[in-house]
């Protein structure tokens, strides 16, 4: 889980504060500190679905999910967790 | 009629009814026009001049609508200012109005710091939301914060100042010798350009109309004002990043009205829409670049019953033309007619009127149409020109180039200037640019658009750097993004050793633009 708030949030600063980190906290919502908006919002969804071999439905596209680097890691690790029970053979 | 009016007659009509909605706030007419008075008088004590211009910096939320109709209440001018604004650009625009008072929040307090000696015309500074903010250094100005400010003032509505001639707002747009300038509107330019379009696009009290555009971008900013001058429903949004839950709003809403941007509309259409309901949605609208046709096909295919309504406007007269959505099918590129009370044509670099088929500059005529830009003359001469009448009337040149069918119908063919159309904002590449050239380590900059299936065009800026300095593609960005409003900051970011010149030595653009394409 660790592993992954921390590659979450690389990915975060690379892409939406451009390589610096500027006391950016894993907790901290992307709606109100206006870091990441519609199109960056695309873009996250995008390198999620690619970067984590996972699907994300239109009913999931809700800031409960996605709107800080922790839920971000809650949520991705959630739909890991379905994937491999739906498909044990990712697993190796 | 003034546009204060607009709330007073629904508060008089429809007191308890609610007005807007925004997150877990429900607001009704007569609260809204309650508090709207309360700070009337807070800015009449604080000192605001008739004509005075008040700044609000917020992001979309109940108290910029109050900034807006409180500020008119009290005779001042209002300008919303897009809340990603940097302190720079915040600044310059403050004392290029000589704003007496800004309206923000306590939270945004803390991220303006080192503005208060740099603005010296500012008064008063009104903080809402909980938070700190009574402790916050605001300087030499006078902090007031906006709940128990409120809680103390009068409700009770404050004698007129002004007259449908008064300027009522200003709204700021990129301009392109790089500096913002901001567009003067007068209530009766607001009040006829709401009359026009509410018209034609048939609202009534019953509509719930989301708005998920900005209230600094004059489409997002006649949302709210034809929202409370017809006496419907605003839902207000924070902007379009979670689609899914906008469409869940709109469906526990049963919003009636959808405004897009082709922007809005590319993310909506990533969804997969035909499994929602939205029995009650009637109308949607677009407009700062024409939707794709594609777009079109896909919206009418999951929203039969929906009627859509393609349109083009600049912040210069709000509104220019609008489609019929029953001409839709048969002419889909077009931009439709002017709307009702305005005469649009086109014109050669004469200025001597062009038959269909014929291709110019679209020239806009009525009540709709600003007075100018603040204190630019010459700019302002240069959008308004005499329009040969014979009694003495300016009309507005827009700098689009179009043609129009033998019908009469517009089509957009293209701009006269380099301005960049993404998302359905304007910029100018000079204001681009000339961040660029403040970065230390840059010796050329050429800012160009480039085709973006999601943006429309995306800003893409080409750099040269000083010998021996070292900066990579993301200090740009960064420095860019630290100075920019989130709009203007280029998608990308090229390093060159040299950038293509034309045969006068200037930076050539369209071999950059070509470039760009070709990628």
């Amino acid at each position: 889980m660790q592993d992954l708030k921390a590659q979450l949030t690389q990915f975060v600063v690379d892409n939406f504060l451009f390589g610096k980190a500027n006391g950016f906290k894993s907790s901290d919502s992307f709606l109100d500190s206006g870091i990441i908006d519609s199109t960056g919002m695309v873009e996250l969804i995008f390198h999620l679905e690619n970067a984590y071999a996972i699907e994300i439905k239109d009913a999931e596209l809700i800031p409960e999910n996605l709107d800080s680097v922790d839920r971000l890691a809650e949520f991705v690790r959630r739909k890991q967790a379905v994937v491999l029970a739906e498909d044990p053979t990712h697993a190796g | 009629m003034q546009v204060e009016e607009f709330l007073e007659q629904s508060a008089g009509r429809y007191p308890d009814k609610t007005a807007l909605i925004c997150g877990n706030e429900r607001l009704t007419y007569a609260t809204i026009e309650a508090r709207c008075n309360q700070l009337a008088n807070i800015l009449l004590s604080a000192g605001l001049d008739r004509w005075g211009r008040v700044a609000i910096y917020t992001e979309n939320s109940p108290e910029t609508a109050l900034g807006i109709f409180g500020t008119l209440k009290a005779g001042g001018v209002f300008l919303v200012i897009n809340p990603t604004t940097k302190i720079e650009k915040l600044a310059y625009i403050l004392n290029n109005c000589r704003a007496s008072v800004l309206i923000t929040t306590s939270k945004k307090l803390k991220e303006i710091g080192g503005l208060w000696p740099r603005t010296p015309y500012l008064r008063t500074v009104i903080a809402a939301g909980a938070g700190d903010a009574s402790t916050a250094d605001v300087g030499d100005k006078k902090l007031i914060l906006l709940e128990p400010a409120l809680a103390a003032a009068s409700p009770k509505r404050p004698a007129k100042r002004c007259i449908d001639v008064d300027l009522a707002a200003l709204i700021y747009t990129s301009g392109s010798t790089g500096k913002p300038k901001g567009v003067m509107v007068t209530h009766l330019n607001i009040v006829s350009a709401a009359m026009s379009i509410t018209t034609y696009l048939e609202n009534t009290p019953d509509d719930i109309i989301i708005n998920l555009l900005p209230l600094a971008f004059d489409y997002g900013l006649y949302q709210l004002l034809m929202a409370f001058k017809v006496g419907a429903t605003l839902v207000l949004e924070r902007g379009f990043t979670y689609p899914f839950a906008v469409i869940e709003t709109m469906q526990r809403e049963r919003v009636t009205g959808l405004p897009l941007v082709p922007t809005i509309s590319s993310l909506l259409l990533q969804m997969d829409l035909g499994q929602y309901q939205l029995p009650h949605l009637r109308y949607i609208t677009n407009t700062a670049a024409a939707l794709p046709t594609e777009h079109i096909r896909k919206l009418r295919t999951v929203f039969p019953h929906v009627k859509i309504f393609s349109m083009y406007g600049l912040t210069e007269c709000k509104r220019v033309s609008y489609l019929p959505p029953e001409q839709l099918d048969i002419r889909p590129r077009s931009v439709g007619r002017g709307m009702p009370n305005e005469e649009v044509y086109i014109v050669d670099q004469a200025g001597k009127r062009l038959g269909s088929g014929e291709t110019g500059e679209l020239v806009v005529r009525g009540a709709n149409v600003m007075k100018g830009y603040w204190e630019l003359p010459e700019e302002t001469s240069k959008m308004l020109r005499d329009g040969g009448f014979p009694w003495p009337e300016k009309v507005l040149y827009t700098g689009d180039l179009f043609t129009s069918d033998e019908e009469g119908y517009l089509y957009w063919m293209g701009r006269k200037d380099d301005i960049i159309k993404t998302r359905g904002e304007k910029v100018s590449p000079r204001e681009v640019e000339d961040v660029l050239y403040s970065m230390p380590e840059i010796s050329d900059a050429a800012v160009v658009g480039v085709p973006d299936q999601l943006l429309g065009s995306a800003i893409k800026a080409f750099v040269t750097l000083k010998p021996g300095a070292t900066l990579n593609e993301q200090d740009v960005l960064r420095y860019c993004k630290d100075r920019l409003e989130d709009f203007m900051v280029p998608k990308a970011v090229e390093i060159r050793a040299t950038l293509p010149a034309t045969s006068t030595g200037k930076i050539s653009k369209r071999a950059l633009v070509l470039d760009g394409e070709a990628e």
